[in-house]
């Protein structure tokens, strides 16, 4: 899953926003300078060794010493550091409160995703997937439940630590749309680098288009199981088999008891799917989780296989995960919930 | 049994070199060679699948993480217990405990399980037929549990 995410250039250096830009242009410009002094400090080593008398004698002056070791790194140095402040000065621009906000909440061992109105009430509830518009600042409000986390998507931004008991801002901004990946970048215990996240940026018209069927979903009523009428997830596009196949979608008759199993089991104590009963908090949103593009916190790919794999037994995909592994569950009882999940878009 | 060279036994044989005279090894040389000639080349993969790429199955398998479920040779992570272990899979027998064991059939039970034994646990797997088939190759290019026992 991360390959597919994260090829080359490897993210840090391939931005897709303007903060991202400023810190790379800087690394390159820093990586560009070192290069160009390093190749200075061997050429006159080798002028010093192998070269003529009179090189000799120049380069171990007193005036080599004035110009090589004072003069030249204080003037560079100094131009550097001028020329990267102004440069990242648009980092640490103050937020002016009317950005877009997304409170994200680092929890062992996955992020908490909720969108906020203007009043910073939350209207939306997510989990491990950051969904933004293109060309917009968003203001992230990071925090953390437990330990200390670090946010980082290095296509989009620098990192910033998730420190309990406080709420750090991160600004953020795509250029382009995109899927992009992001990790905990602070170890934070067991299943510390199974902990990632994908942002997807869209285009401004399929940003409102996905905002308000969210919106709505969220405060849709119970929803009854429905069979999959919607297009199925990217990595289906290529298979021949019928698209409304009920061995892909479930059947009704599968959903109707994989909700039913959902509640009996326990799942809903600690999984809240809007407009049901299901409303524990402790665990990921599950609301949308047929529409989520990853499982177990961005490291599995999100089909039925992956799904009934996760629930049966997560403990052996992320050991020390906090979701027990359902193995006292039937083949067919894991695929029924997983068919319910599955139409949880 | 020529250790030695010739040069150093001088013009006669000293006694205690008898033994290596050649005429006495005539029956137990023939009969380490009849048994090592009894002994079977090392089996190669157990099936050929024609016009299917292993190596793109493996990449498959990462894709799709069917290690989510089933611990793979050759696959670091997942190794998931849910579904029957993988490794070594060159020296199963039927698959699925169920179905004659050839390429086809497993190509097929990989793509579609349900289908190809009804009442599997395994869902149908988000590959096309040809990938089905790639990854059947990688899994029957599985010998002694892979790459990392």
């Amino acid at each position: 899953m991360f390959d597919a995410v994260w090829g080359w250039p490897p993210p840090v250096l391939d931005p897709a926003g303007p903060y991202a830009e400023d810190v790379t242009l800087l690394a390159w410009v820093l990586m560009g300078m070192a290069l160009v002094v390093t190749a200075i400090i061997i050429a006159a080593l080798w002028a010093a060794i192998k070269g003529p008398p009179w090189i000799k004698e120049k380069l171990g002056g007193e005036r080599a010493v004035w110009i090589g070791g004072i003069a030249f790194p204080g003037v560079v140095l100094t131009a550097l550091l001028i020329w990267g402040l102004t440069l990242t000065a648009s980092l640490t621009q103050p937020i002016t409160g009317k950005e877009m906000r997304v409170r994200v909440t680092g929890e062992m061992w996955w992020f908490r995703v909720q969108y906020l109105d203007e009043a910073g009430e939350v209207v939306m509830n997510d989990a491990n997937e950051l969904h933004l518009p293109v060309g917009v600042p968003v203001v992230l409000e990071l925090r953390s439940a437990d330990v200390i986390h670090s946010f980082w998507i290095p296509h989009l931004s620098g990192k910033k630590d998730m420190v309990p008991g406080r709420t750090n801002l991160l600004r953020i901004e795509a250029s382009e749309s995109g899927r992009f990946g992001g990790v905990c970048a602070e170890y934070c215990g067991g299943p510390h680098a199974l902990m990632g996240f994908i942002a997807v940026a869209h285009e401004q018209d399929e940003w409102q288009r996905w905002l308000a069927a969210r919106l709505q979903r969220q405060q849709a009523d119970v929803p009854l199981p429905q069979p999959r009428t919607t297009p199925l997830p990217a990595v289906y596009t290529d298979v021949d088999l019928p698209r409304d196949s009920a061995l892909r979608g479930g059947t009704d008759w599968d959903a109707t008891q994989g909700r039913a199993l959902f509640m009996a089991s326990g799942c809903s104590a600690c999984h809240r799917v809007a407009g049901t009963e299901a409303n524990g908090l402790a665990g990921p949103d599950l609301t949308h989780v047929g529409a989520r593009l990853s499982l177990g916190a961005g490291i599995l790919p999100n089909h039925r296989g992956t799904l009934v794999g996760w629930i049966g037994d997560s403990q052996s995909i992320k050991p020390g995960n906090r979701m027990p592994s359902y193995d006292r569950l039937s083949g067919d009882q894991l695929n029924q919930i997983a068919a319910w999940l599955e139409q949880q878009i | 049994m020529s250790v030695v060279p010739a040069a150093m036994w001088g013009s006669e044989p000293r006694p205690h070199l008898r033994a290596l005279d050649l005429s006495a090894w005539r029956v137990p040389v023939l009969g380490v060679l009849l048994l090592l000639g009894a002994c079977k080349e090392v089996p190669g993969p157990r099936y050929v699948t024609s016009g299917a790429d292993a190596q793109h199955g493996k990449a498959l398998i990462e894709q799709t993480a069917c290690g989510a479920c089933h611990q793979i040779g050759g696959i670091a992570w997942p190794r998931g217990r849910l579904g029957p272990s993988l490794v070594n899979f060159n020296d199963i027998g039927l698959i699925a405990g169920a179905l004659p064991n050839t390429p086809e059939n497993l190509a097929h039970f990989i793509r579609n399980a349900p289908e190809a034994k009804p009442g599997s646990t395994m869902p149908p797997m988000p590959v096309t037929d040809a990938e089905a088939r790639d990854i059947a190759a990688y899994l029957y290019s599985l010998n002694d549990g892979g790459e990392d026992k």
